[in-house]
């Protein structure tokens, strides 16, 4: 072992000093055969005949010489380092082709690697901290008939979290969290920091250890505690401190409250969602000061806790389930609150507690587009075999015109291996090369791709360095490449018959028919897999432009979201609704405001509110889930959503008078059959917070969409603003305005600051909203569209390069034919023959390929099927007329040949 | 037969070019093949060239070591020493060698008698 160890260090280093080594030996060499003839002289000979006499008894020179080289160095590397040279020699006498070779592969291994490095962000990597593997989220084992409000990745509540941590065993440790934001400016000014809630043991649990100060412990974190502390973010403590390291000590504001910082994490940890940096932590408990009447530390209806263990060294997550399980009744018995609806209780009591692996965090980003990047991940892929089979044909005509080089070299005796060999060695340095270039591109590519991602306001935060997995796929992607491309023509080259190629002129009308039968069958390839990707591009295009056009129910554009906070008034939850109501009415004499409307949800905002409704006096015999929001009188004239019947809310619908409501044509056609429901009555189910509570319809509106544009018209019940019966402090005000959104933002900015400098308001476009919410198919139609373009381009290449082949190897055989008669048209017309030939079996295949690809892209699509007859004709329409016009430029080149010439050629 | 001379048995010449150096001491490639021709009497034919395969064998193994020094008649020359594993690697193959070949003396004798 040690032996040959050593062995190969010895023989590596002999590799750079190959030169120097063959020298030394052969001084030595000289030198013995000096002494040699020096004793031959001694023995009584003459100079020359000890000359020749030591030459003879020493054996061959050259041959020592040789055996001495050979043995002294790694054999293969000498040659492959010769071969790289050779090869590098090649490429340089050809730069065209080379800077054509190594910028197609760059591109395409950059852009596979760029997706990759996202998917590898987003879906592959775990956690940054201490065993992620160990990680283990608590959850309800079917959490689908939860009433009460869930938020985003909230699985349990908080008085369930304290059973659980009290309670359960099984695990090293456990924790819980929650998000949230707080506004730091202290003016009227909003700049908000991603907040995390979390339990005492958050950061010793997850391994996380402070860079600055001290992290919480659990006596942080005990019911009552107050606003006592914050641990902030590395990047936070950066950005807001610039890090400095006096930090430590310092106050924070978090909605007005003082908050000391005690800590700083380091800047390995962004906290729990991938593709999101927290900024400031604080202990679960301060939820009561820092949220006031806001917190629902001790409602078990609210939803909004994620509670994570760590695994013990060794236990399994099947005896930590076997424990959540058979402690589960008994908690579940334990926390039912009082307010829970009766006929959801006996399902709240069969709740069952269930551990599954946590280690990759949470992220909506993943939710999003774990699927997208898949198929994304699947058309660059497909990119990279178009651009592999246009450089096999590029590599194809190289070797054609090397055939006399490599038959000559044949002849004299070049095994088929070593050729073959050096040929590879070609496509490896183009491989290596297109593919480190690549990786240099991919950095500033899923930058990019990053920067798409960027939700208004909300940058998305990625590690995408690059690890072990992405230079892995990288190599890996050069590898395949350069067999993809290299083999076939290497193996061309060095398997033809060198008697026949030296034979053949290289023009003749006859020549090497096998030649073009597989660069057909690339161009073949080519086009079926361009047609693929065009498909695929065009079928996402139009999708996203029916999500564009779709009749959304309301006018989307001109209309300003100003997101108010007053709750530094304190005001008491009676004054509150008026208090909206004034602030409504001194935004609607803005001049230039046409309308201004209060919504607790934020038209296709993402956000959702539902309940189980019945008619009154058809009790239980039709029960159907509504979705509701809460608007003030003018919500529908802002967002010029047209009544069918009835009236809009007006200032006869007090909180003291009967309960009314608004309802849409789909909650009319479900409930009343689509007969007009206005005056008649509905109930709507008791919920934690409220009664079980019957409402008398007064108008009715056509449909809108209310969580995203691509879902069907629901039911929909509008309540009033002024009937509210937990006013917050806070209001969402839509602003009909066709001014832009800063002459919007400085006016209603001054008439609140009229009403009180300290009202905090946020401004967005509802336009922007919507925009976000479609990102995803944003991303698929415009990538995608990008990967089509690119293959059309290479498949037009490729057959441009095929006909251009053709005809320079035909022009004997077309001068023949246009001496003999044949006009102009015809030999473009035979051309362009064989041109539509390759084309028509290129999209037959494509087609077939295209109906299955299109199948995996169905659930992506909106408004179209992914076998839209028109999109197909479509691509195959652009397809072909670009691929054609591609081959017609040469076609056109062999119409214009001088018959004289094409023969004399011959 | 005086006009033939033996051909050298694989692996044997590794182990008379160590011997040689144990018993004379740093030598260049030419005081080696003529201080093995001198030993075997002339009885062996070797192209001298060959014990340069060997040298770089043991060189690379490590059992000799190789350094710059100036020749008798001053020109630049390689010397030629035995490693302290050189050193043991002649000793066990020494033995060896003798098991080998007094067992073959022995066969060889047997096959004779019988």
């Amino acid at each position: 072992m040690l032996a040959s160890i050593r062995l190969i260090l010895w023989r590596l280093r002999t590799l750079f000093s190959s030169r120097r080594l063959d020298e030394d030996f052969g001084e030595e060499v000289r030198t013995h055969l000096a002494l040699l003839t020096q004793y031959n002289i001694s023995r009584g000979m003459t100079r020359e005949e000890a000359r020749s006499q030591a030459l003879r008894s020493f054996g061959g020179v050259t041959q020592v010489r040789e055996d001495n080289r050979r043995n002294r160095g790694f054999d293969h590397a000498e040659v492959l380092l010769r071969d790289l040279r050779y090869a590098l020699h090649t490429l340089l006498k050809n730069p065209g082709f080379a800077a054509i070779a190594i910028t197609t592969l760059a591109l395409c291994i950059g852009a596979n690697t760029a997706i990759f490095q996202l998917f590898d962000a987003v879906r592959i990597r775990t956690l940054p901290v201490k065993n992620p593997q160990e990680l283990v989220e608590i959850k309800l084992t079917n959490s689908d008939n939860r009433r009460g409000s869930v938020s985003r990745f909230g699985q349990l509540t908080n008085p369930l979290w304290v059973r659980i941590r009290d309670q359960v065993q099984a695990f090293s440790g456990m924790f819980a969290w929650d998000e949230s934001q707080f506004n730091l400016a202290t003016s009227e000014d909003v700049r908000y920091a991603k907040a995390m809630m979390v339990s005492g043991d958050f950061f010793n649990v997850l391994g996380v250890s402070p860079l600055l100060g001290r992290v919480f412990t659990p006596a942080d974190d005990l019911k009552g505690c107050g606003a006592t502390g914050a641990v902030i973010s590395y990047s936070f403590w950066q950005r807001e401190f610039g890090g400095n390291p006096s930090v430590i000590g310092a106050k924070l504001s978090l909605d007005t409250h003082p908050v000391e910082i005690i800590g700083v994490t380091p800047a390995s940890f962004f906290g729990m969602e991938v593709g999101q940096s927290y900024d400031v932590a604080v202990p679960l408990c301060a939820e009561d000061i820092l949220l006031g009447e806001r917190s629902r530390l001790a409602d078990g209806a609210t939803w909004s806790l994620v509670v994570m263990a760590r695994l013990k060294p060794g236990s399994s997550l099947a005896t930590a389930n076997a424990e959540l399980e058979s402690v589960s009744p008994g908690i579940f018995q334990a926390t039912l609150p009082a307010n829970y609806p009766e006929e959801s209780v006996k399902s709240y009591l069969a709740f069952k507690l269930g551990g599954y692996p946590a280690g990759g965090g949470m992220s909506k980003l993943r939710d999003d587009y774990a699927s997208s990047l898949w198929l994304l991940l699947g058309a660059s892929g497909l990119v990279l075999l178009i651009a592999c089979a246009n450089l096999a044909n590029l590599m194809l005509a190289r070797a054609s015109s090397r055939e006399r080089e490599i038959a000559v070299r044949l002849a004299l005796g070049a095994s088929r291996g070593r050729l073959l060999r050096q040929l590879m060695t070609e496509s490896l340095l183009l491989a290596a090369l297109g593919s480190a270039l690549g990786l240099w591109l991919a950095r500033g590519l899923s930058g990019i791709l990053v920067l798409f991602l960027d939700v208004n306001g909300d940058p998305v935060f990625l590690d995408l360095d690059f690890d072990w997995r992405i230079l892995g796929f990288n190599a890996g992607l050069a590898i395949l490449t350069c067999l993809l491309f290299g083999m076939t023509a290497a193996l061309r080259a060095s398997g033809m018959d060198p008697g026949a190629a030296m034979k053949s002129s290289g023009h003749t009308a006859t020549s090497t028919r096998q030649h073009f039968g597989l660069r057909k069958v690339l161009v073949v390839a080519q086009v079926s897999l361009s047609f693929v990707l065009l498909t695929g591009a065009l079928l996402f295009a139009r999708s996203l432009r029916n999500l564009l056009t779709v009749n959304a129910g309301f006018r989307q554009s001109g209309v300003v979201i100003a997101s108010l906070d007053f709750s530094r008034l304190l005001l008491s939850p009676e004054r509150r609704v008026t208090f909206k109501q004034e602030l409504l009415d001194r935004f609607e004499v803005i001049p230039g405001i046409n309308a201004a409307a209060a919504t607790d949800v934020i038209p296709v905002g993402g956000s959702s509110w539902s309940n189980t409704v019945w008619m009154d006096g058809v009790e239980s015999s039709r029960r159907v889930m509504s979705l509701f929001n809460r608007v003030s009188p003018d919500f529908f004239k802002a967002l010029e959503v047209p009544f069918v019947a009835g009236r809009a809310f007006d200032n006869r619908d007090t909180a003291a008078g009967p309960k009314v409501a608004i309802v849409n044509e789909a909650f009319a056609r479900q409930l009343t059959n689509g007969a007009s429901p206005v005056g008649r009555r509905f109930w709507r189910q008791r919920t934690p917070r409220e009664p079980q509570t019957l409402y008398e319809i007064v108008g009715l509106v056509k449909n809108t969409k209310y969580t995203q544009l691509r879902e069907d018209f629901h039911p929909i019940a509008f309540l009033a603003s002024s009937q509210d019966p937990h006013p917050d402090s806070d209001a969402q005000v839509l602003l009909r305005s066709d001014l832009p959104l800063a002459d919007v933002r400085s006016s209603v900015k001054r008439a609140a600051a009229a009403i009180s400098p300290q009202i905090v308001i946020d401004y967005d476009s509802l336009k922007t909203v919507i925009q976000d919410s479609i990102l995803p198919e944003r991303l698929m139609a415009t990538l995608s569209g990008f990967f089509g373009l690119l293959a059309v381009v290479l498949a037009s290449i490729g057959l441009h390069g095929v006909i251009s082949y053709m005809v320079a190897r035909r022009t004997g055989e077309i001068g023949i034919r246009m001496a003999l008669g044949a006009d102009r048209a015809r030999v473009v017309g035979m051309m362009m023959g064989e041109a539509s030939i390759l084309l028509i079996v290129g999209l037959g295949f494509g087609g077939a390929m295209g109906f299955v690809a299109a199948g995996a892209a169905g659930s992506f699509l909106f408004g179209l099927k992914s076998s839209d007859p028109g999109t197909f004709a479509l691509a195959a329409t652009s397809l072909g007329v670009i691929t054609l016009a591609a081959g017609y430029l040469p076609s056109r080149r062999a119409a214009r040949l001088d018959p004289l010439a094409a023969l004399r050629q011959e | 037969m005086a006009g033939c001379k033996a051909e050298i048995l694989q692996g044997t010449l590794d182990l008379m070019v160590l011997k040689t150096l144990e018993a004379m001491g740093p030598l260049h490639g030419y005081g080696i093949a003529r201080r093995i021709e001198q030993i075997s009497d002339d009885m062996l034919r070797l192209n001298q060239g060959t014990i340069y395969a060997a040298l770089l064998r043991l060189v690379q193994k490590g059992w000799i070591k190789a350094e710059w020094g100036a020749s008798e008649n001053n020109r630049r020359a390689r010397f030629y020493s035995l490693t302290g594993s050189g050193r043991k690697q002649l000793q066990s193959e020494t033995e060896s060698w003798q098991q080998v070949s007094s067992v073959m003396g022995r066969f060889l004798r047997i096959t004779e008698n019988g």
